[in-house]
């Protein structure tokens, strides 16, 4: 599904990510974890398109992306979510989903100038699907809200939505808890799992441990840019090496 | 919604017809002039509307593109081609229907391109120098692309204060009437022109050139690429995300404004038989965009009664020698008490919306 | 191109560039405080030209161009009080509209005031035709005087910002508002003070080429266009590039006149102005890391 090998990215003279190589398999879910400054987050924007790499390979479904834009890595079905949550001003919940089915639909300016009966029969079934996605993620009473105004929780459900109405094959979420309480991270990661099941690869950067550790198939350890280990969770928490960095050299 | 966005175009329509017989009842027909001209400038008004109000991009050169529409029809119209006559591409355009002939005031033979070509080359024209500044100006922000649209309307002005074929300091006059459909037997014909005669057509005309071009841009914000253009106006890496290609977007966007304002050139200058480098101005440009906030920026209605009313009220001459204060004055008390626009209710409630999305700052 | 036209040439634009880059430090100095570019910038010059001049009738040039420059500063923080200071968070947006507003009404009320006429300081020293000979190269004393002001400026305002307490603290704003906030400095009134300096000395530059440019109500867009260019140039932020540019500005402005007509001059500074925005919006000597220099 996605394969990294040996990707770098420097700035100026910051390793921020060094010689990092791992795969995600398809219909699993991996977790990206790391210290503060670890270069998890550059790691996300390397894949998403948002940087260029310094150096090495990223495949998607078997092709080559590096260096491709975001839109058109987003094109070719991978959608991600952002840390601190990008909704749409002035965007009704709905419609920022109907953002997200962009890829999926085709009417341009013409058509859009001209409201041609192609393009008000994409739109009402664009609608449709908005819908039916603000339904699956239980949100759908704040359909016509506007999604800004929403509980945090809400809005990140919101952007799950936008996320998925691309019709990914791969899901990047960026600490898809941060800044929840217990019930809303419990609550998102229901959701996570229940979009593995309709067959999306995930993989997530996250510093909810608990989290991480729970609805992650594998774990990848990231420390100053470099890939520290890659297991299973339970493998991941008696590595001796990871438990050094997260708790200090003298365990 | 789709019905409330076609009564108000029909409100419109029957606004326009009242005001017309209105004028005609009471014998104050000469206010269909400022009117007219009032219309054509509300073409630019919508179209940078949707460039600022929707897309986010601010462009303060806008007056370039009127600019380039008016001059280039005027210059084709007015630019005697007898001499060239033998010349195989000017004979080549006469074979093909694009020139006209006629006589000018002292029975001189006059030959030039007939307005209709003028009109699509100024067009063509407009759209494609949009096209290829758009692509790189577009991808500045802020201050840069302020000032990047500031410098192109401030070339397009000197250019055209120094090139002879657009007649320098005292621009260009005697442009002849553009004719959209010749007289058809009792029917008078249907041209743009400052003909007292052809006042009510030319109303009628400037007034549906405006409606169509109101209800083509309300069609285009709801739909699916204006929903795109909004996404990117809030936040450019998430519509990526989405797979909105932003910086296209952004530059079909500029066309359209672009092109709207040089129709609106073309159309007026054929109306007022000419044109002058004023219209090319900075102040100009200045004004557009001042319309467009005070009107609102994401309320393309409120942008359209706004710039009607205010241009008619500033081509009345109501405000004397102190036009360009008033509107600057306007302009700052928009920015200060309602930068949501005057007739948006919203104004009261952006401050609270900037707390929630302090990134609001760097999407402009 | 012979070797005294050369100098000829190279003084011309020596001269415009120091007018440019002092338009440009101006431009700086309210980036540096508040990240917003004054479109408004322009008409300090002009009102500076202008003041001095009514005054010239009541003074002698000296107090005159004093008298000008603290009447600008006052314009200056004027224009703070009234439209900046209490804004909470502008947006990028509104903050471009409502400086453009300032720069028309100051603008349309030096029209009602000296109308459309172009006026002028007299020459400091000598007339039109007093010269200096440089070997075979003939310099008008103003230049000297357009020169030496830059320079005195830019001297001052190195000193002025690395050894007064002042100085310190604009300085401190610039780098990082908020944590200067939590020192106890008065960000708001620092603001108001870099209006006022910008203000100040876009006046001053005003007075030293009135002489040499005249003064007319509208003369300030174009200044404010060129000294943006400079400021761009240079790197926005950065007044020693900003110097530096505003030469280079100058002397390509001034050769260029034997290629292209006059007409087409101000172009020139702006397509250059489009070329950096679309190859190195951050300045030919800054980079986007350093787009701000925190010192003078």
């Amino acid at each position: 599904m996605l394969e990294l090998q040996a990707v770098h990215k420097k700035f100026g003279g910051l390793h921020a990510v060094n010689d990092v190589s791992f795969s995600v398999n398809e219909g699993t879910i991996k977790s990206v974890i790391g210290p503060n400054g670890a270069g998890k987050t550059t790691l996300f924007n390397l894949i998403a398109g948002n940087l260029p790499p310094t150096d090495g390979t990223i495949l998607f479904q078997g092709k080559a992306i590096q260096g491709r834009k975001p839109h058109q890595v987003a094109a070719r079905g991978m959608a991600r979510t952002f840390q601190n949550i990008k909704l749409f001003h002035g965007m009704t919940a709905l419609e920022c989903v109907m953002v997200g089915c962009h890829t999926q639909s085709k009417a341009g300016f013409i058509s859009g100038m001209l409201n041609t009966p192609f393009a008000r029969k994409e739109e009402k079934a664009i609608r449709q699907r908005s819908m039916e996605l603000l339904q699956l993620l239980e949100i759908e009473e704040f359909a016509e809200v506007e999604a800004t105004s929403l509980a945090f929780g809400q809005q990140r459900a919101v952007e799950l939505a936008r996320a998925l109405a691309l019709n990914p094959r791969l899901l990047l979420l960026d600490e898809p808890a941060a800044g929840l309480n217990i019930y809303e991270t419990a609550e998102i990661s229901r959701l996570i799992c229940k979009i593995r099941e309709m067959g999306v690869t995930v993989l997530l950067v996250e510093h909810d441990m608990s989290l991480v550790m729970e609805i992650s198939d594998e774990v990848v350890v990231l420390c100053f840019g470099e890939k520290i280990a890659e297991d299973t969770p339970e493998n991941i928490q008696q590595n001796p090496e990871v438990i050094r960095i997260y708790l200090g050299e003298d365990e | 919604m789709k019905v409330s966005k076609t009564n108000k175009i029909l409100c419109l329509c029957a606004l326009v017809i009242l005001t017309q017989v209105t004028t005609t009842l009471t014998g104050t027909q000469y206010y269909l002039t400022q009117l007219t001209m009032a219309a054509y400038y509300g073409l630019v008004v919508i179209g940078l509307g949707v460039l600022m109000g929707y897309a986010g991009q601010i462009s303060i050169g806008h007056a370039g593109f009127f600019a380039i529409g008016g001059y280039i029809s005027a210059a084709m119209t007015t630019h005697n081609l007898v001499q060239l006559q033998d010349t195989p591409i000017i004979s080549f355009c006469s074979q093909m229907g694009l020139l006209m002939e006629r006589q000018d005031i002292y029975g001189d033979q006059l030959l030039t391109f007939a307005p209709w070509a003028a009109c699509v080359t100024a067009l063509l024209l407009a759209a494609l120098i949009a096209f290829f500044l758009g692509i790189p100006v577009l991808k500045l922000k802020g201050h840069y692309l302020a000032m990047a649209t500031l410098g192109f309307g401030t070339i397009i002005y000197r250019l055209v204060l120094a090139t002879p074929l657009f007649g320098e300091a005292d621009g260009i006059s005697e442009v002849p009437a553009f004719t959209l459909l010749p007289a058809i037997g009792s029917l008078p014909p249907i041209m743009v022109s400052g003909d007292f005669g052809l006042r009510v057509i030319n109303y009628y005309l400037a007034w549906g050139v405006l409606i169509i071009g109101m209800i083509l841009l309300l069609n285009l914000i709801d739909s699916r690429v204006g929903r795109a253009l909004r996404s990117l106006h809030s936040s450019e890496e998430a519509a990526e995300a989405s797979g909105v290609h932003t910086s296209g977007c952004k530059v079909y966007v500029f066309v359209i404004s672009a092109v709207y304002a040089a129709l609106a050139g073309v159309l007026l200058t054929h109306y007022n038989a000419g044109i002058g480098p004023s219209e090319a101005s900075v102040m100009k440009s200045v004004r557009y965009v001042a319309l467009v906030a005070v009107g609102g920026m994401t309320n393309l209605w409120g942008t359209l009664i706004v710039g009607i009313s205010l241009t008619f009220l500033s081509l009345r001459g109501v405000f004397g020698s102190y036009d360009d204060a008033v509107f600057a004055a306007i302009l700052i008390g928009v920015m200060l008490f309602s930068p949501a626009g005057i007739l948006s209710l919203r104004g009261c409630l952006l401050p609270s919306k900037q707390e929630i999305a302090p990134a609001k700052e760097e999407n402009l | 191109m012979t070797v005294d036209l050369f100098f000829q040439y190279l003084f011309a634009g020596v001269t415009y560039g120091s007018i440019y880059a002092i338009v440009a430090i101006g431009f700086n100095i309210i980036y540096n405080s508040t990240g917003i570019i004054n479109f408004a910038q322009g008409e300090f010059v002009m009102l500076g030209g202008m003041i001095s001049i009514s005054l010239l009738q009541f003074m002698p040039l000296p107090l005159a161009i004093i008298v000008a420059v603290l009447a600008t500063m006052l314009v200056g923080a004027l224009v703070e009080i009234l439209f900046i200071r209490w804004l909470e968070r502008p947006s990028v947006m509104q903050m471009i509209i409502i400086t453009i507003g300032v720069s028309i009404l100051l603008r349309e009320v030096a029209l009602h005031i000296w109308g459309e006429s172009i006026r002028s300081l007299p020459y400091f020293y000598g007339n039109e035709i007093t010269t200096f000979s440089l070997g075979s190269v003939h310099i008008s004393p103003q230049v000297l005087w357009v020169i030496a002001a830059c320079g005195f400026m830019v001297c001052g305002l190195s000193l002025f910002f690395k050894f007064t307490p002042t100085g310190r603290e604009m300085r401190a704003c610039s780098v990082n508002r908020t944590a200067a906030i939590l020192c106890g400095i008065n960000t708001r009134n620092m603001v108001t003070f870099s209006f006022m300096l910008s203000a100040g000395i876009g006046a001053m530059a005003g007075c030293v080429m009135s002489p040499i440019t005249y003064t007319q109500y509208d003369c300030g867009t174009g200044l404010a266009i060129k000294g943006f260019t400079v400021a761009i140039l240079g790197g926005l932020g950065n007044s020693m590039a900003a110097v530096a540019a505003g030469l280079l500005l100058g002397i390509i402005e001034a050769f260029s006149v034997s290629v292209v007509p006059l007409a087409f001059q101000d172009a020139i500074a702006i397509t250059i102005l489009l070329i950096i925005l679309f190859i190195k919006p951050h300045g030919l000597f800054g980079s986007s890391e350093a787009a701000r220099l925190r010192d003078f």
